[in-house]
């Protein structure tokens, strides 16, 4: 007989986690230390060659982290996860092991402002080139694959405007070209959507938002599905041949169907140094125990304020996928059933200067560049965190000078109503 | 059995009855998989004996290899294969003739051959495809938990220490995941190139 297997809520309060070896300690303690004492020479040379199990040193892992990385892998129903310090981290540390310079990844037009910034300028340094895609549309996908292309990445909840992306109908395009589909998690969090079982190879996140959920860390995580087969035409060295730094391990014969997470602690934040610090490991962990009530709450919040505003008279759109009569929400519906998060969108008939007004004139929305606290937050993405991308980008990303973006928090709603509408009427 | 996914029970049985490992393939070479494989399950208290007939006359962290399961000269509980798939049937209609025959076959990670384990099987011997060892034993202790791999396992008990020599408790509760959508896509997508 197969065992009963424990369900979400149980998982993100236990896994991963277990009494402390030696006090007992319930809580996941913080192991505030750079680095781990080894019992002997031999030991210390196995840990370094890879061929033991153990800490060595903060930059490549700590056992907090490890709580959380495991935490997060079996939320997302993944082989093993890596934990780093943001969500911009993760993208880079992911990227790095997939693409050499001149190679291409296909990324979806609709992203967090700050992704398509990293991938069109930062990453153009590297020679990792970006070629866009429209995320409502598989097809300009399938167009855009090359003998170059090494990767695409989408959002599962696209951040600002909230789309749902068809993440099944990219994951065909992706398994065709033979390269991975990556998802960046990080709106809908493993609660609303599990982007694994629908074709997802490899998961992000910025644990900065919902995950944490309180404002207070940043972090940023990357899942291995454990699905995607490196070795099969040597696309991808780094996993697939010999490693000078290890002695010729190659990483995927070694570790099986967790390669790629070890590829990218071993080689990618090894090397990279974006680790994550065990007090924020330990803040983030912290707030996943009660993910699946906050999600839940926000959801409910989000809901009752996107039809709050759809029937308010200053309002000219709203755009929340939960909403019947959205482009979105058949695909809400099918990808994200209990509930389509809580960042959206939305325009004012008073245009920009509208949007200003109402940012000032709120007393309960905090005015900030960020998403996924407890806390509502409100900001008007052309003028913040799409700033740099030109009138045209911002249209095709969802940030339209006439946008206001909300993320709705676990208030009372009521209050959160009455707070809009008042700003609305000022 | 299903050679796609198994089940954890499978997994714990075989490692918490298994006491002799004969290693097929096993690697003086510090930095092989094979080699830290043995070492580490050596650690963990099994009577590990290393078969290798290009190795013969040297040691293995001080066990002597012997060239063939033959040569072992006393029975083993388990057949570890660290040979690629195409060399698989050969060890198995070796250890075939073994008696008494082992109790479990084990193929390396990566390494499958259905037809061999078909054979085995109707002999009456548990065979496990495309696993490791070291990583099974590690992810059923939560010992493997330290690289941030999933071990699929929950406890509300503290754990001793690990130290040399020691076997670790693998009856942790399972939470399942090792047979998720992904993991038999991931399974089929592997056969349908084959
Ligand atoms: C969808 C999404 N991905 C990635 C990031 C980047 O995360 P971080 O700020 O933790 O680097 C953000 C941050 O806003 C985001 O919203």
């Amino acid at each position: 007989m197969t065992d009963r297997l424990p369900g979400f809520s149980t998982l993100a309060v236990h896994a991963g986690a277990q009494p402390d070896p030696t006090t007992g300690a319930r809580a996941t303690p913080i192991y505030q230390t750079t680095s781990f004492v080894f019992n002997d020479a031999d030991h210390a040379a196995s840990l370094f060659g890879l061929q033991a199990f153990g800490n060595i040193y903060t930059r490549i892992g700590n056992p907090t982290q490890a709580v959380l990385e495991e935490r997060i892998a079996a939320l997302e129903g993944g082989t093993a996860a890596l934990a780093v310090a943001s969500g911009h981290a993760a993208q880079v540390v992911v990227l790095q092991q997939l693409l050499m310079p001149g190679d291409e990844f296909i990324a979806a037009r609709k992203l967090y402002g700050g992704s398509i910034n990293q991938f069109s300028h930062a990453f153009k340094s590297f020679g990792w080139n970006v070629v866009w895609a429209d995320p409502d549309d598989a097809g300009s996908f399938e167009r855009a694959v090359t003998p170059h292309t090494k990767a695409i990445f989408i959002e599962s909840i696209a951040n600002p405007a909230g789309s749902i992306t068809d993440i099944e109908a990219i994951a065909a395009v992706a398994r065709k070209a033979g390269v991975p589909l990556i998802v960046d998690n990080t709106l809908a969090t493993p609660y609303l959507i599990r982007p694994i079982d629908h074709g997802a190879d490899i998961v992000v996140h910025s644990l900065t938002k919902f995950l944490g959920g309180h404002g207070n860390s940043l972090g940023g995580v990357i899942v291995d599905a454990g699905t995607f087969d490196w070795s099969k035409d040597n696309k991808y060295p780094m996993l697939s041949e010999p490693r000078p730094e290890y002695h010729g391990i190659r990483i995927q014969e070694t570790f099986g169907n967790f390669a790629f997470a070890i590829a990218c602690r071993v080689l990618g934040l090894r090397d990279l140094g974006p680790a994550i610090s065990p007090f924020n490991a330990f803040m983030i962990l912290t707030g996943i125990e009660t993910l699946p009530l906050r999600m839940a709450k926000h959801c409910e919040n989000a809901r009752a304020v996107a039809e709050f505003l759809s029937g308010h008279p200053a309002v000219a759109a709203v755009n929340y996928s939960g909403l019947a009569g959205n482009p979105y929400n058949n695909l809400a519906r099918k990808y994200a059933p209990k509930g389509a998060g809580a960042v959206f969108t939305f325009s004012l008939k008073g245009g920009y200067e509208a949007g200003v007004n109402l940012v000032s004139n709120l007393k309960l929305f905090s005015h900030l560049a960020n998403v996924g606290d407890t806390r509502s937050l409100v900001i008007h993405p052309a003028s913040t965190t799409h700033s740099q991308l030109d009138d045209a980008a911002k249209v095709k990303s969802g940030a339209a000078p006439d946008v206001v973006r909300l993320s709705i928090g676990i208030e009372d709603k009521e209050d959160l109503i009455a707070d809009l509408e008042q700003a609305l009427g000022a | 059995m299903n050679h796609d996914n198994y089940d954890d029970n499978y997994i714990r049985g075989i490692l918490n009855n298994v006491k002799s490992i004969a290693m097929v393939g096993a690697s003086p070479v510090n930095v092989r998989p094979s080699y830290f494989a043995f070492k580490y399950l050596a650690q963990r208290g099994y009577d590990m004996i290393p078969v290798n007939p290009g190795h013969v006359g040297k040691n293995l962290l001080d066990k002597p290899f012997v060239a063939s399961l033959a040569d072992i000269g006393r029975p083993v509980d388990m057949v570890d294969i660290f040979r690629n798939s195409t060399h698989i049937m050969p060890v198995v209609e070796e250890a075939l003739r073994l008696d008494p025959l082992p109790k479990v076959i084990w193929m390396q990670l990566g390494a499958r051959d259905d037809a061999a384990a078909a054979r085995a099987e109707a002999a009456g011997i548990k065979v496990v495809m495309n696993r490791c060892p070291k990583i099974e034993y590690g992810r059923l202790s939560s010992e493997i938990s330290w690289m941030g791999v999933n071990s699929r396992t929950l406890s509300s008990k503290r754990a001793p220490m690990p130290t040399q020599g020691m076997r670790l408790s693998l009856n942790r509760t399972s939470v399942g995941g090792g047979e998720t959508a992904a993991s038999d896509r991931a399974a089929k997508n592997k056969t349908d190139v084959t």
